[in-house]
């Protein structure tokens, strides 16, 4: 029972029975069906409609264009609200809009009957547009005369921050004889979530109340944004939340929800659904932030790391979205990983493009930042000829360190002991040694990397949660969150919270797992691996509250002093001797029906959490490389994480098999390919790589468990940190399989081949 | 749903000509993994479509007298893969489709669907080209016989004409007879893919296995439609086995084959793989037929 | 428009009135209401809408009900014992923790099926293979070969004790 344990999942039967309700699966019947028309330019204005030809469609029931819908600019990030104006989030769309800013931008939407209709009436509306020469580079969209996506943004850079760690200047640090000194550019691309349901909602509404059922990581914020994107009172929004089919940060934005709710108003409220299809969902929400690094290093030929200047250019695309909290938290892991002798310099842009709109994705930048930061450090080991596990040992994060912006740090650190696993395990030594002088078509060669990742978002951003339990006649209770499962079991290891608080077994443990705004707690939701710290946080206060008030009237029903009683297993015992006084199932029949003190126990909290902590982590990795072939083959890869206690070491491993293979196909074949025009080219399953089973290598993983004094249960994050480390320790192995340095993700075939054609490794 | 204007099923072949006859310009719909996707563009919305899934008479593998291999235009590629006359003497085509998309897709997709739609990636063409297969095509017209070198006309196009059914593909045996081969398909991923690059070689060793009696290269996406290299063929037949002539077979396919740049691969990339991948199938061909490649 | 057609559907012989232009995934889900069978792209992409036709998998999203006349078909809600018990290979799944999202679930279970179902022992490398029609971006597919490696292990042993 409680914390530690590998409990089945709570939903693991209603899922393998198909017996989970997602949202296609609560669809009322006769739902209209609402189709978006997206723009076929990436850079204009709309002018004009034809719409007759699409009226003509029988079973249309209404369309609607940009011209009609609130002048009302709305942000869409799954952040917490602010009520400072100044760290407000970005409004910066409409329903519908005009100003065409990405090829598939919203331009007007079909309500039909049914998909057919619908179908046919989007195909056969003209559109008059303005078209403008599209940008789709970052570095491209700042320079002058470049054409401005937003009114607001002249230049197009969204946001701009830079900082300096240490003293002087790069230039005045690297004037010291002898230094090595490297300058490179680093590129990662957009690539895409890919959970497998699809973006979806449906709405209706009740009396002047509009109900939105929505697939989404974020129902609260949902409900708030829906407000203002329709300029309504927040409390006339109702969104519930079922089980969903995966987000990865997609579903941590405000997608088509608010578009859904408003097509809804103009139909009387009748039902209507939005669904994507699956080339949509990859084209026209959400992307990973492609970024571009210009870097620089010095290092002593000792090892010493001695200054690195940081500069980043991030590729917003066409809508902020969660804007430039992605670069900026890229550029703290490579602050936070490293420490500088001397001198870091940082500064980082996030621009807009006519790209699809990056957002949040697993580990929300950091990929990013820890691709940089780790292929830089391989590089600089090579350029002294030292192995860059020592020179990693002799330069990274030490226990005591605490972050100098952000205020905490320090409080558990596994970092050294998940490096010493994973060099054990993969013979490190051996192996760098065996693969040093390699010729031939096959070569293999072993690499390395690291991260550091925080839990949650505090102290930049609000941090807080909500529970609620319900003791029931029987003794088992109702446990009510506000934040989500997205499928990575956080309504387990929320039940498991419950029990180790409470003293009941998990088993009478009944997770509702739907939130509904109308009567769940609040809790901002599934994001920045969260959940178990935050929200566990409020599990823990509201199950001692619980169990407080259940020892209160056992007090009173048994004399027995409260402070000497505790329940353990579903019985109130003595504390000192174990002897059982009554059950908690006959305390809570009599706490409802007696005539004397009827009572009905139930508990709530909030919990505002003012701390965080850093997880960390390793990947190593063998690979072998096929060159005349282009193709990586992972011979081995163990991902060794520090996240504190593990919760449920079974369900926590899987995350970690999830978050490996979504690093795997980041570094060997996804990306998101746009044409000259701003056209996505590939935004379907199949010319989109991303890994079948056939693709995947055996995952392994170890953990190396601390306790984090500041966590509910010493836990700390984990479900975002696997993605992290396996793509740049993919590209250091290749770096020591070939002596080739990829600078530029994805490492897939054909980029191989036309650099092994050029380094000679492929002959004429 | 899936937007067409009227549906017919026939259950026989007749049905089907019959059917063909009477509506011009129907499409042709046999297991719809290509034909059901291209509709949710849009394009067919005023289609009438042909579905011949449901006739028997287009389904299965048999041997003639002579040795004939005959199948089936209607067989899907998991049923051809694990059909024992394909396992006994033209291995390479089962493995060849059993490189197709995925598991449920190779129970749905059909050899014929797969030569029909003329694509220049078909799994299946190489190894029905190298093994010089021949398209048995029926109209209520009649029936004519298409070698596979006269099938395609252009990317995307064949010579069936809009009332013809392709009803069966034919492997007549001394076209596999003592031959060996290999099929590779190089693609991004290793399931759910489109061929990049695919490419069949079989070979035919004399009796002491020391020479080629006869070389067969076929390529799919080395050009607009699945292709052979017949003056390398000639080339090659009576050559030894060695390192030499592995290196005159990669070179030698440059000469014959024209692929393109595409978002999904340059032409650079490309010929460097069909000089690797040909290399490659050859060795490989050479060892399933009992030789081997001296340096 | 409508066209009355039979056919059996989890051991059920059902009469079910459908548009030629629907696919299975359509009226499995909307007009029997098996909505066990998902939709994850409606190409043949996903392998979310995986159901067993005359015992073989098949992507129902590109399957026209049409076609499906007189045949038998299998969803996830056929597997379950009449008191409710879960089959071997729903069970495998839960204990190997091979479930998160569980979206991509019911149709890889529906290939276990089948694999299962020839009787036949299998590599961990031919299982990668025989589940590629799959896409999951949980779990790397680890757990889930862990549950199909079990699963064909036990049928095995049981079939040739």
């Amino acid at each position: 029972m409680g914390v530690g344990k590998n409990i089945t999942r709570v939903d693991a039967v209603l899922k393998v029975t198909g017996e989970a309700k997602y949202v296609a699966d609560l669809e009322p019947q006769n739902v209209l069906v609402a189709k978006v028309l997206h723009s076929t330019i990436a850079n204009g204005i709309v002018k004009s409609f034809d719409l007759e030809e699409a009226k003509k469609v029988k079973g249309v029931v209404k369309i609607i264009t940009c011209f009609e819908v609130p002048d009302i600019q709305f942000p869409t990030p799954g952040h917490p609200w602010s009520t400072e104006k100044a760290h407000q989030d970005i409004a910066d769309r409409k329903l519908l809009n005009e100003r065409v800013r990405y090829y598939g931008d919203d331009i007007a939407v079909v309500v039909a009957e049914n998909d057919i209709a619908a179908n046919r009436a989007l195909r056969r509306i003209k559109v008059e547009y303005e078209e403008l020469e599209p940008v789709l580079d970052p570095e491209e969209a700042m320079k002058e005369g470049a054409s401005v996506l937003h009114k607001e943004y002249p230049n197009n850079v969204l946001g701009h921050s830079s900082f300096q760690i240490g003293e002087g200047t790069y230039e005045e640090a690297t004037k010291e004889e002898g230094l090595v000194l490297l300058e490179k550019e680093y590129r990662t691309q957009p690539v895409q979530h890919c959970h497998m349901e699809v973006a979806h909602s449906f709405a209706y509404m009740e009396q002047d109340r509009i109900v939105v059922v929505s697939s989404t990581q974020i129902p609260h914020i949902v409900r708030r944004v829906i407000g203002q994107a329709l300029g309504i009172p927040w409390g006339k929004v109702r969104v519930i939340k079922p089980y969903i089919g995966g987000g990865f940060g997609n579903k941590q934005d405000v997608l088509y929800e608010p578009l859904n709710a408003f097509v809804c108003t103009k139909v009387g409220g009748r039902p209507v659904k939005l669904e994507l299809t699956r080339e949509e969902t990859l084209g026209c929400t959400r992307t990973r932030h492609g970024i571009k690094y210009k870097i620089k290093g010095a290092v002593r030929k000792d090892g010493t790391l001695v200054a690195r200047d940081f500069k980043a250019y991030s590729n917003q695309g066409a809508y902020a979205s969660h804007g430039h909290a992605i670069a900026a938290n890229g550029a703290n892991v490579f602050k936070q990983l490293y420490q500088d002798e001397k001198v870091l310099e940082s500064e980082s842009y996030t621009v807009y493009t006519n790209c699809i709109t990056a957002g949040a994705m697993r580990a929300y930048g950091i990929p990013q930042g820890d691709f940089v930061t780790e292929a830089l450090i391989d590089d600089l080991a090579y350029a002294i000829s030292m192995d860059p596990l020592e020179f990693r040992l002799k330069n990274c994060m030490k226990s005591d360190y605490v972050d100098p912006h952000l205020g905490f740090g320090g409080t558990s650190f596994g970092l050294l002991e998940c490096i010493e696993k994973g060099r054990q395990y993969i013979h490190w030594e051996e192996k760098r040694e065996a693969y040093k002088n390699q010729t031939g078509d096959k070569r293999r060669g072993v690499g390395m990397a690291i991260f550091c990742y925080k839990t949650g978002v505090y102290p930049i951003s609000l941090e807080t949660s909500s529970c609620r339990m319900v003791l029931n006649q029987d003794g088992s209770i109702q446990l009510q969150m506000g934040a989500t499962e997205i499928g990575q079991g956080a309504d387990t290891v929320f039940a498991q919270m419950a029990a180790e608080s409470t003293g009941i077994t998990e088993e009478k443990i009944h997770v509702i797992s739907t939130q509904d705004t109308d009567v769940t707690p609040f809790d901002t939701g599934a994001y920045a691996s969260r959940q178990t710290y935050v929200s566990g946080m409020a599990v823990k206060k509201t199950g001692e509250l619980l169990k407080d008030k259940i020892l209160s009237y056992a007090e009173w029903k048994t004399k027995y002093p409260k402070d000497a009683m505790d329940i353990c297993e579903n019985q109130i015992v003595k504390k000192e001797t174990g002897e059982t006084l009554l059950s908690v199932a006959d305390l809570a029949v009599e706490a409802i029906y007696s005539l004397e003190r009827s009572e009905h126990i139930t508990a709530e909290a909030t919990s505002q959490c003012k701390s965080n902590a850093f997880s960390f982590g390793a990947t190593f990795v063998e690979v072998e490389v096929d060159i005349p072939y282009g193709k990586i083959e992972i011979v081995d890869i163990i991902n060794v994480h520090d996240s504190g206690t593990l919760i449920n070491p079974t369900l926590a491993k899987a995350q970690v098999h999830g978050g490996m293979s979504m690093s795997l196909g980041y570094v060997l074949g996804e990306e998101l390919l746009y044409n000259e025009k701003g056209k996505p080219l590939n935004n379907n399953l199949l010319d989109y790589k991303m890994p079948t089973a056939m693709d995947t290598p055996e995952l392994r993983v170890e953990f190396v468990e601390t306790y984090d004094k500041t966590a509910p249960y010493g836990n700390k994050s984990l479900g975002e940190p696997p993605a992290i480390s396996p793509a740049p320790a993919i590209r250091n192995a290749m770096l020591h399989a070939t002596g080739v340095a990829f600078d530029s993700l994805p490492l897939n075939p054909e980029k191989l081949v036309l650099r092994f054609m050029e380094e000679g490794l492929i002959q004429e | 749903m899936y937007d067409f204007k009227q549906m017919y099923l026939p259950y026989s072949i007749e049905e089907a000509l019959e059917l063909l006859e009477e509506n011009k310009g129907a499409e042709i719909i046999s297991g719809g993994t290509d034909v059901l996707i291209k509709m949710r563009e849009g394009k067919l919305e005023d289609a009438t479509l042909i579905n011949i899934h449901e006739i028997k008479e287009l389904k299965g593998i048999h041997m003639e007298e002579d040795g004939t291999i005959v199948i089936g235009a209607g067989t899907v590629f998991s049923h051809i893969t694990n059909n024992e006359i394909i396992q006994t003497y033209i291995p390479m085509l089962g493995e060849a489709v059993d490189e197709v998309g995925g598991p449920q897709i190779r129970n749905m997709g059909t050899i014929g669907g797969n030569i029909c739609n003329g694509v220049t990636s078909a799994d299946s063409a190489s190894s029905l080209f190298v093994f010089n297969a021949i398209m048995e095509l029926r109209s209520k017209r009649g029936t004519r016989y298409v070698p596979m070198d006269q099938w395609y006309v252009g990317a995307g196009q064949t010579v069936r004409e809009q009332d013809e059914l392709l009803v069966s593909i034919r492997i007549a045996k001394k076209e596999y007879e003592k031959f060996y081969g290999h099929y590779i398909k190089y693609g991004k991923r290793n399931a759910m893919e489109i061929a990049t690059l695919g490419c069949a070689v079989a070979v035919k060793l004399s009796e002491d296995k020391e020479t080629i009696e006869e070389l067969r290269v076929a390529f799919g996406v080395a050009g607009p439609t699945p292709l052979r290299c017949p003056n390398l063929e000639e080339l090659a037949a009576g050559m030894g086995l060695n390192e030499r002539v592995v290196t005159i077979i990669g070179k030698g396919v440059l000469a014959e084959v024209n692929p393109r740049s595409s978002w999904r691969a340059s032409k650079e990339f490309r010929l460097q793989l069909i000089e690797e991948m040909s290399k490659r199938a050859f060795r490989k061909a050479v060892t399933l037929a009992g030789g081997e490649i001296h340096a | 428009m409508l066209n009355i057609i039979s056919m059996t559907v989890n051991g059920k012989e059902v009469e079910v009135a459908v548009d030629e232009r629907e696919s299975l995934l359509e009226t499995l889900r909307n007009r029997l209401h098996l909505t066990s069978v998902k939709k994850g792209c409606e190409v043949g992409e996903c392998g979310a809408c995986t159901v067993l036709v005359d015992g073989e998998a098949v992507d129902s999203c590109i399957y026209l009900t049409m076609c499906a006349k007189g045949k038998h078909i299998l969803t996830v809600e056929g597997l379950k014992g009449e008191d409710g018990e879960l089959s071997p290979i729903q069970k495998a799944f839960i204990e190997e923790a091979a479930v998160q999202c569980g979206f991509c679930t019911p149709g890889l279970i529906m290939s276990a099926v089948e694999i299962v179902g020839t009787g036949k022992r299998y590599s961990r490398e031919e299982l990668r293979k025989l589940i590629s029609g799959h896409l999951c971006r949980c779990t790397g597919y680890e757990n889930i070969l862990n549950a199909m490696e079990r699963i064909v292990e036990e049928t095995y042993r049981v079939t040739n004790r």
